[in-house]
């Protein structure tokens, strides 16, 4: 089919629209016509008098008696969800490097169906997605929203409800994957039908969140707080359009996947990792963000360009070439929220190098937040006609799926963790140095399942490409990458269980320090 | 940013919008397009196949969108033309698949037609190809001291065939492979197919400029 006029005429308008929609911030931001935030917002997060010196549990910034009893009633609700989120990420990275032993071992789990690869890596992904990043992702949400709107949690009650419905649904849902029981689609495998008590988990997430925001003590909402609010909105939407039974066939099923799948990167797990790296970095460090203006246009840039990229999965494909062109010209726009975010992250902590070797949880969200941009670089390269013909139907997008998934959203929420777990429980991690393991572990083994699944998925793609080789030379030539994979895996997997450790350690000790809450004297 | 409803209203309209643009103008396009002709719903033994297929997650290996010849050699290797929208109309939930860890499915009824060589290759597919990966499928086949009448005997090499008795298939083996001897996707496409024709637009502008360059 050629592009007809009214299609290219579409496409021009979805393009123009978003653009204007920028150029319209852009404009009433330099003439004041919004009002736009400044540095004095950036400063919303700190208390009066807090200064630069570092927020370790051992030197912590003190509160004043505002904000007290703000992280007690979030505390209980954040724990179980960091809880349920490990188990999951325990189970999700066991279930991923059995699926990735299968590709060079294909005989090594055969004797039953529940075991198969097909299932094993689905498992894997619903439990990762859905249990473990989700859940730490929503820990950060209700950890951070009472205390940059400076009043506590409202509807408590209602998140640990949510929790519960939460993780029946998700255990439900891979237990019906492993048995062969799916919807089929890429990321919607889990049956609608348990997907409604997913979905009323989501509810009883949304509420609390609103109330808090209604409640909140501060004018302004700081930028952690747009992606949040924003994003348990995106997501319900997302979840339940796509969810919705025989609504969807065919190819037009194949472009609601895709807007699904994307999306849940883009206007989910992103929001999340973003909103949580905006918050800790200047927090730990003690110094507002570098440009705090740049947010905003970070912000609503990602919303414009980032929610229409998912068709580029489908280029090549049976879709109507102005629907991939459209995605591959959106996904190039990336750049404009992701340098947004770039400049405001990594200035802040390029300026105060110094933290990261006195934080072990700002180590953990820095390195996250320097992944998210090279994550989005190479997606909107990797959107590119020229390149994706490559990389398209290999383990190149892998590769890339884990860069943006793992090493950008898993590194800032392990970061979180080590952050919140001390202060919402008033104890220390019994074994600090096994911090420092975890984190050595997953850095270099995800460097080693990267590399592997990025060169061995160039010469994938390229052997599939020449038409004088056989199939069979791309699969031969991938063996040792696929058995890097699974080195690299085997890392990260252990340092999660060092993760896993350490919790439950700690949920065994005895308490060593006071709630930071309560009101203290600051760091001498 | 200071409040909470605009924000809200604004965000889900961004998604609304996009929703619109990813999802139901193309839906509505691709409906108007309709059916290939020539392509045939599914037979009951088929749906059954395709549902093995999708409760095993072969989807995640194989791909079922072969590419235009301007894109790569997917018509060479014999995986059949380019596929357009109309020849997935029967298909819920969909299997385009997003990886080649194996080869295109499109047509393996075209090119792997005997249910023979089909059985074989999924009760050990290193029974025939000793450099696969694919992943064995025993328990959709029987092991049995002797076949009964109307069993579905499975060839196997001496290394892979049990000491003793037979391996019969299952019916959810046999479903599956007649679900994969149904994909030929053979007919001539609808003239108006609708395909990402990117690749195809940018060789014929690169054929054009070469024209413009070799004539000056």
């Amino acid at each position: 089919m050629q592009i007809t006029p009214t299609l290219g005429l579409l496409l021009a308008l979805s393009f123009i629209v978003s653009l204007l929609a920028l150029t319209a911030l852009i404009w009433a931001i330099a003439n004041k016509q919004v009002h736009t935030p400044d540095q004095d917002d950036a400063r919303s997060i700190f208390q009066p008098g807090e200064g630069a010196e570092i927020d370790s549990p051992a030197l912590p910034h003190h509160f004043d008696t505002a904000r007290s009893g703000i992280d007690k009633s979030s505390a209980g609700p954040v724990m179980w969800l960091i809880s349920m989120g490990v188990f999951w990420l325990i189970y999700g990275s066991i279930h991923g490097l059995a699926a990735s032993l299968e590709l060079h071992l294909p005989d090594l789990m055969s004797g039953s169906a529940h075991m198969t690869f097909g299932r094993m890596r689905t498992v894997h992904l619903n439990s990762v997605i859905y249990g473990w990043s989700s859940q730490a992702g929503l820990a950060a949400i209700f950890w951070i929203i009472p205390r940059i709107f400076h009043t506590p949690l409202r509807l408590g009650w209602m998140v640990n409800l949510g929790t519960l419905i939460w993780n029946l649904g998700v255990a439900a849902g891979v237990l019906a994957i492993a048995n062969g029981w799916t919807d089929g689609l890429e990321w919607l495998e889990i049956p609608w039908q348990i997907d409604i008590a997913l979905a009323i988990g989501a509810a009883c997430f949304v509420a609390p969140l609103i109330a808090t925001t209604r409640a909140r003590k501060v004018h302004h909402i700081y930028v952690s707080g747009w992606y949040f609010l924003a994003g348990v909105l995106w997501f319900p939407m997302l979840f339940i359009i796509a969810n919705i039974p025989g609504l969807h066939w065919g190819v037009e099923q194949a472009t609601m996947n895709w807007w699904f799948a994307h999306n849940v990167l883009g206007l989910w797990l992103t929001p999340l990792g973003v909103g949580t790296a905006y918050y800790f970095i200047p927090k730990i460090i003690g110094k507002p963000i570098y440009s705090y203006s740049v947010s905003l246009v970070g912000f609503w840039a990602l919303a414009l360009f980032y929610s229409q990229v998912g068709i580029h999965h489908l280029i090549g494909g049976p879709v109507p070439t102005w629907l991939v062109t459209l995605s591959v010209v959106h996904s190039i726009m990336m750049f404009v929220p992701v340098i947004a975010v770039a400049i405001n992250q990594h200035v802040t902590v390029a300026r105060n190098l110094w933290a990261l070797k006195a934080s072990m949880p700002l180590r953990f969200i820095s390195f996250g937040a320097v992944c998210y941009t090279l994550a989005s670089f190479q997606g909107s390269i990797e959107a590119l006609r020229s390149v994706n013909t490559i990389t398209h139907f290999t383990q190149y997008t892998i590769g890339h799926a884990h860069l943006g998934a793992y090493a950008f959203v898993s590194l800032v929420l392990f970061g979180a963790i080590y952050q919140i777990v001390p202060r919402a429980t008033g104890k220390y991690f019994p074994f600090p140095r096994l911090i420092a393991w975890h984190f050595w572990l997953v850095v270099v083994g995800f460097a080693v399942y990267f590399f592997s699944l990025t060169i061995g998925g160039v010469l994938q793609g390229l052997a599939m490409l020449d038409a004088s080789k056989p199939f069979a030379d791309s699969v031969i030539l991938l063996k040792p990458y696929l058995e890097g994979r699974s080195l690299g895996g085997g890392l990260m997997t252990l340092g999660h269980i060092l993760l896993a450790v350490n919790l439950i350690a700690l949920a065994f000790s005895k308490r060593t320090q006071d709630l930071e809450t309560e009101p203290m004297v600051a760091a001498q | 940013m200071n409040r909470y409803l605009p924000l809200a209203i604004l965000s889900l309209a961004i998604l609304s919008f996009a929703t619109l643009l990813l999802v139901i103008i193309p839906g509505m396009q691709i409906d108007k397009s309709g059916v290939s002709p020539g392509l045939k719903p599914y037979t009951v033994a088929q749906a059954r196949g395709r549902a093995v297929y999708v409760s095993l997650g072969c989807l995640y290996c194989h791909s079922q969108q072969p590419r235009d010849e301007a894109q790569a050699p997917d018509g060479e290797r014999g995986w059949g033309r380019a596929s357009v929208a109309g020849d997935y109309a029967y298909d819920t939930p969909h299997q385009l698949g997003t990886m080649r860890t194996g080869p295109d499915l499109m047509n393996i009824g075209d090119r792997m037609p005997s249910q023979g060589w089909q059985l074989t290759h999924l009760y050990q597919p290193r029974a025939i190809s000793s450099w696969s990966i694919m992943p064995a499928y025993p328990y959709l086949f029987a092991h049995k001291d002797k076949a009964d009448p109307g069993d579905v005997v499975v060839k196997l090499p001496p290394a892979y065939a049990p000491k003793t008795g037979v391996i019969v298939a299952k019916q959810d083996a046999l479903d599956l492979v007649t679900y994969l001897q149904g994909m030929k996707h053979d007919y001539a496409p609808p003239a108006e197919g609708l395909r990402d024709d990117g690749y195809a637009l940018m060789a014929a502008q690169q054929h054009n400029n070469d024209a413009a360059k070799a004539s000056k």
